[in-house]
C-alpha cells in the first residue's frame, strides 16, 4: 500500500506551495520608480482648466496619487474606498484623469462623489508614460520630499489601505 | 427578473447536484434500487436549470442589462450581438457557468448512454459527477455569481477583452472545455470502479469510448487556441509556453497515456491500478488547470481579475477532489492483483514505454509551469521559464515517443517476435532514413533537426501504410478502432512535418515601410500603399494595404489593422494572413512612423497549417475509434450476477 500513496504525498507537498503561491502576487513588480523622485508635470486641473498643478506645488505633503479614468470599470471598485479614505482625512489624494474626456470625468465626480482634493486631466497620456502606468487604477505614495514610495496596480482594496499604504502613510508623515 | 431566476436556478440546480450524488452513492453502497434509480432523473434535472441559469445570463449579456455587474465589466452597448453571446463566457464568472453546463452535458451525456451498464455503476458514476458540479455550483454561489446586481445600474459597459472579441472565441472556449470537463466521465468510471473495488476490464472498455470523446474534443480545443493565438496575438507564433497553454497541455498528455493504458487493461486486464490513476491524473490535471487560470497565481495573458478568496475556495475544491480520490486509489489499488504477464518485447510493454514518455513529459511541463512559483514562494527569487527550457526538454522525450507509433501498433499482444518486426520494417525504416537525410538538401540548408523531423514523420507514415497493408491482406475487416487509431497516428505524422518546418524555415522581417516601399520575402514581394483610418463598430483603426506579388504576378492584398478600441481604450493588433497548403504569409502592423510610414512585420511561415490539419486529424481519428461496433452491443448485466 504504501508506493500507493506516493502521489498523495506529491500533492500535498503541491497543494502546500499552491496554497504559498495564492498569498504572493505574480505582477507585484517591484517599480524601477520607487526610491526616485515623481516625474515632474504641470497639468490643469478638472474642476478649473485654467489652474495648474505639478508635484512641486505639494512639497512637504505626504500625498497619494491615483490615476483613474471614466471608462475604467475597475476604479468604479475602488471608488467608494477612496471616499472613505478622503473623509477620514489621514492622507490628500490628487487624481489624474487618464485618456479620458474632461466631461465625462466630471460627470463621474458628481454622481458618485468626489474623493480628491484635484484631478489633473491627462489628456494624451503623456504624463502617464513618464509614471510607468501600464493599465488603470494605479495608485502612487509620495512622501514629503516629492518621492515615489510606493506603487499599488489595479483597484485600491480596504485591505491593501490597512495592510500598506496607511502605515507607510504614517511613517512617512513623522 | 431574468438574472434573479438565473440565480435562483443555480440554487436549485445545487439541491438536484446533492440529490444527485448522494441518494445513489448511498444507493449503492446498500443495494437499493430505489435510491440509486434517482441518479439519471436527478442529473437530467439539474441539466435543465443549469441551462436555465446559463441561458439567463447569455439573456442579460445579449439585451445589454447593464444593471449586473458581470455584463458592465465585460460587455459594451456597440458590441456586435455575437460577441455579446461569446462574452457570457468572457469572464471568470461566466465561464464557470459554461464549465458548470458542460459537466450538466456529459452528465446528460451519460445518463442517455448507459443503458447496458449494471445499475449500481451508473449510480456510482453518476454520483461522482453530482459531487464535482455540487462543488462548482458551491463556488459560483459563493464567490464568483455571475448574477450580481449592479446598483444603480451603469450607462455602459467598459467592453469585452479584445483579444476575446473574435470568431475564434465563439468556439474555442466550449470545446475546449468540453475536453477538460469530458475527462470527469472517465475520472467518474475510475472512482465508481474503486469505490466498488470491482477493478477488471469491464470497467475500462465503459470508459474508453468516454475517454477518446473527451481527448478528441480537447485536441480540437488545444488545436483553436494554437491557431487563434497565431493569428490574434500579431506574433506569428504558434505555442507560446504560456501557463494558460500549459493547462490544457498536462491534461492532454495525461489523456494520451490513458487512451492507450485503458486499451491495455480492456484487451489484457493489466495495467489496472495505473490507469485507474491516469484517469484519476487527466481529470486532476483539468482541475488544477482551472485552478492555474483562475486563481491569478501565475501571471499570462489570459488571466482574469484575481481574487484570494475565489483562489483559496478553488484550492480546498482541488484538495478534496484530488486529494480524496487518491487517498481511495492507495487504500483500494493495493488489492488489485496483478494481470496477465508479458514479455519484454510485446504491445504491453511499448505501450508502457508510450505511457512512462508521456507521464514525464506531463512531469516537465508541469515543472516549468510551477518552478516559478516554487522559488517565488521559497523566496528565492522571481524567474520566468521561458520556451529554451521547454524545447529542450520536449524533443527528446517525443522523439522516442514518435519512433513507438511506429513499432507499437505492430507489436504482438503478450509476446511479440524481434525477427518477424524487423522482417516487416526493416524496409520502411531504412527509406526513412535515406530520404530524411537527402529530402533536406533540396529545401536549401541541411539541418539536423529537420531530418529527425521528417524521418519521425515518413516512418510513422511507412508503418501505418505497411500495418494497414498487413491487415487488408490478412482478410481483416472493418473495424472502426483499427482505422481511427491510425488517422490519429497520421495527424500526428503531419503535425510533425509542420513544426519541423515552420521551426527550422520560417523569415521574418520587422522593417520600416514608407508608402510606396517593396520589401521580398522568398520570392514574394509585398508593396505597401500606405494606411487609411477605418471605423468599426467599436473600435477605430489604422489598415495598411499591402499588395503581395510572386515574380510580377499578383498573388493577394493584404489588410492588416491596428486598432484602437473605444471603450477600453485598449491598443490592438490585428493581422492579417495568406493561408496557403505549403506556406502562410502573414503580415501585422507596428507602430506609425513619422510622414506615414509604419513598422511592418512579415512572416513567411512553410507548412504552418499543417500543425493544425494534424491536430484535426488526430481528433478525427478519437472520433471514428469511438464508433466501434464493440461499446455498443453489449448486454446489461446486473450488479453482482
Amino acid at each position: 500500500m504504501k508506493r500507493f500513496l506516493i502521489p498523495l504525498g506529491i500533492f500535498i507537498v503541491l497543494v502546500g506551495f499552491l496554497g504559498i503561491g495564492l498569498k504572493l502576487d505574480p505582477r507585484e513588480v517591484p517599480s524601477p520608480l520607487i526610491g526616485k523622485p515623481a516625474p515632474d508635470f504641470k497639468l490643469g486641473v478638472l474642476s478649473d482648466p485654467a489652474k495648474q498643478l505639478s508635484p512641486a506645488d505639494l512639497r512637504g505633503k505626504v500625498w497619494l496619487f491615483n490615476v483613474w479614468a471614466s471608462w475604467c470599470a475597475s476604479c468604479r471598485q475602488e471608488h467608494e474606498v477612496l471616499l472613505d479614505l478622503s473623509k477620514q482625512g489621514g492622507v490628500p489624494i490628487y487624481g489624474m484623469d487618464y485618456k479620458d474626456q474632461p466631461g465625462d470625468a466630471q460627470a463621474v465626480l458628481n454622481r458618485y462623489g468626489n474623493p480628491y482634493v484635484e484631478t489633473v486631466v491627462d489628456l494624451d497620456g503623456r504624463v502617464g508614460i513618464n509614471y510607468g502606468v501600464y493599465g488603470v487604477p494605479e495608485t502612487y505614495l509620495i512622501d514629503k520630499n516629492g518621492i515615489i514610495r510606493y506603487k499599488h496596480t489595479g483597484p485600491v482594496t480596504r485591505e491593501s489601505l490597512d495592510k500598506k499604504i496607511l502605515p507607510l502613510v504614517k511613517e512617512l508623515q513623522q | 427578473m431574468i438574472p434573479e431566476l438565473g440565480n435562483f436556478s443555480l440554487m436549485l440546480a445545487l439541491m438536484l447536484a446533492l440529490t444527485q450524488s448522494i441518494l445513489p452513492l448511498a444507493g449503492a453502497a446498500r443495494n437499493n434500487a430505489a435510491w440509486m434509480s434517482v441518479a439519471r432523473p436527478a442529473a437530467r434535472a439539474q441539466f435543465l436549470f443549469v441551462a436555465i441559469a446559463f441561458g439567463c445570463l447569455a439573456y442579460s449579456f445579449l439585451v445589454n442589462d447593464f444593471s449586473v455587474l458581470n455584463v458592465v465589466q465585460h460587455s459594451f452597448s456597440k458590441l456586435p450581438p455575437i460577441y455579446r453571446f461569446t462574452a457570457t463566457w468572457g469572464s471568470h464568472e461566466g465561464s464557470l457557468l459554461l464549465w458548470t453546463f458542460i459537466l450538466a452535458l456529459w452528465t446528460l451525456a451519460v445518463t442517455l448512454f448507459s443503458r447496458h451498464l449494471p445499475d449500481d455503476m451508473v449510480a456510482r458514476v453518476i454520483g461522482v459527477m453530482g459531487l464535482v458540479s455540487c462543488g462548482l455550483l458551491l463556488f459560483m454561489l459563493i464567490t464568483s455569481n455571475p448574477f450580481l446586481r449592479l446598483l444603480p445600474a451603469a450607462m455602459d459597459g467598459s467592453d469585452l477583452n479584445p483579444l476575446l472579441q473574435d470568431p475564434g472565441m465563439v468556439i474555442h472556449p466550449p470545446i475546449l472545455y468540453m475536453g477538460y470537463v469530458g475527462f470527469s466521465v472517465a475520472f467518474a468510471f475510475a472512482l465508481a470502479a474503486l469505490i466498488s473495488g470491482k477493478l477488471d476490464a469491464s470497467w475500462a472498455r465503459w470508459s474508453r469510448p468516454w475517454t477518446t470523446a473527451a481527448w478528441s474534443f480537447l485536441t480540437l480545443g488545444i488545436m483553436m487556441g494554437s491557431w487563434w493565438a497565431y493569428y490574434e496575438l500579431g506574433w506569428g507564433g504558434w505555442w507560446f509556453w504560456d501557463p494558460t497553454e500549459n493547462a490544457s497541455l498536462m491534461p492532454w498528455l495525461v489523456g494520451t497515456a490513458l487512451i492507450h493504458s485503458l486499451a491495455v487493461t480492456e484487451k489484457r486486464g493489466t495495467f489496472k491500478a495505473w490507469t485507474v490513476f491516469l484517469a484519476i491524473g487527466a481529470f486532476s490535471l483539468s482541475l488544477l488547470g482551472t485552478f492555474l487560470v483562475r486563481s491569478g497565481v501565475l501571471s499570462s495573458v489570459h488571466s482574469f481579475a484575481t481574487d484570494p478568496a475565489r483562489g483559496l475556495f478553488i484550492l480546498a475544491f482541488l484538495a478534496v477532489v484530488i486529494g480524496g480520490s487518491l487517498l481511495l486509489f492507495a487504500f483500494r489499488a493495493s488489492q488489485v492483483g496483478l494481470g496477465g504477464r508479458f514479455a519484454l518485447v510485446s504491445r504491453e510493454s511499448f505501450l508502457m514505454a508510450n505511457n512512462i514518455l508521456l507521464l514525464t513529459a506531463c512531469g516537465a511541463v508541469l515543472l516549468g509551469t510551477l518552478y516559478p512559483l516554487f522559488l517565488d514562494a521559497l523566496n528565492l527569487g522571481k524567474i520566468s521559464v521561458g520556451p529554451p527550457y521547454f524545447n529542450s526538454v520536449f524533443v527528446p522525450l517525443v522523439t522516442p515517443l514518435l519512433l513507438l507509433i511506429g513499432v507499437g501498433p505492430m507489436a504482438r499482444w503478450k509476446q511479440a517476435s524481434v525477427p518477424e518486426l524487423a522482417a516487416r520494417l526493416k524496409w520502411g525504416f531504412g527509406a526513412s532514413v535515406v530520404v530524411a537525410l537527402l529530402l533536406p538538401l533540396t529545401l536549401g540548408a541541411w539541418k539536423p533537426m529537420v531530418s529527425l523531423g521528417i524521418l519521425l514523420a515518413l516512418w510513422i507514415v511507412i508503418s501505418i501504410a505497411i500495418n494497414v497493408q498487413g491487415r487488408l491482406r490478412g482478410g481483416g475487416g472493418w473495424s472502426a478502432n483499427f482505422y481511427g487509431m491510425n488517422l490519429a497516428h497520421f495527424g500526428v505524422a503531419v503535425a510533425v512535418i509542420g513544426v519541423t518546418m515552420v521551426s527550422a524555415y520560417e523569415t521574418e522581417r520587422n522593417v520600416r515601410m514608407n508608402v510606396g516601399d517593396t520589401i521580398t520575402l522568398k520570392g514574394y514581394t509585398f508593396l505597401f500603399k500606405g494606411a487609411q483610418d477605418v471605423d468599426g463598430p467599436n473600435y477605430k483603426a489604422a489598415r495598411g494595404t499591402l499588395e503581395v506579388s510572386s515574380n510580377g504576378k499578383p498573388v493577394t492584398t493584404l489588410y492588416p489593422e491596428k486598432r484602437t478600441y473605444t471603450a477600453s481604450g485598449m491598443p490592438f493588433t490585428e493581422s492579417a494572413i495568406d493561408y496557403g497548403f505549403t506556406r502562410d504569409l502573414y503580415t501585422a502592423m507596428g507602430e506609425p512612423l513619422d510622414g506615414g510610414a509604419w513598422s511592418v512585420r512579415l512572416f513567411h511561415k512553410p507548412f504552418v497549417v499543417w500543425i493544425w490539419i494534424g491536430a484535426v486529424l488526430m481528433a478525427l481519428g478519437g472520433a471514428m475509434s469511438i464508433t466501434d461496433r464493440r461499446y455498443r452491443s453489449r448486454k446489461k448485466g446486473r450488479a453482482g450476477a
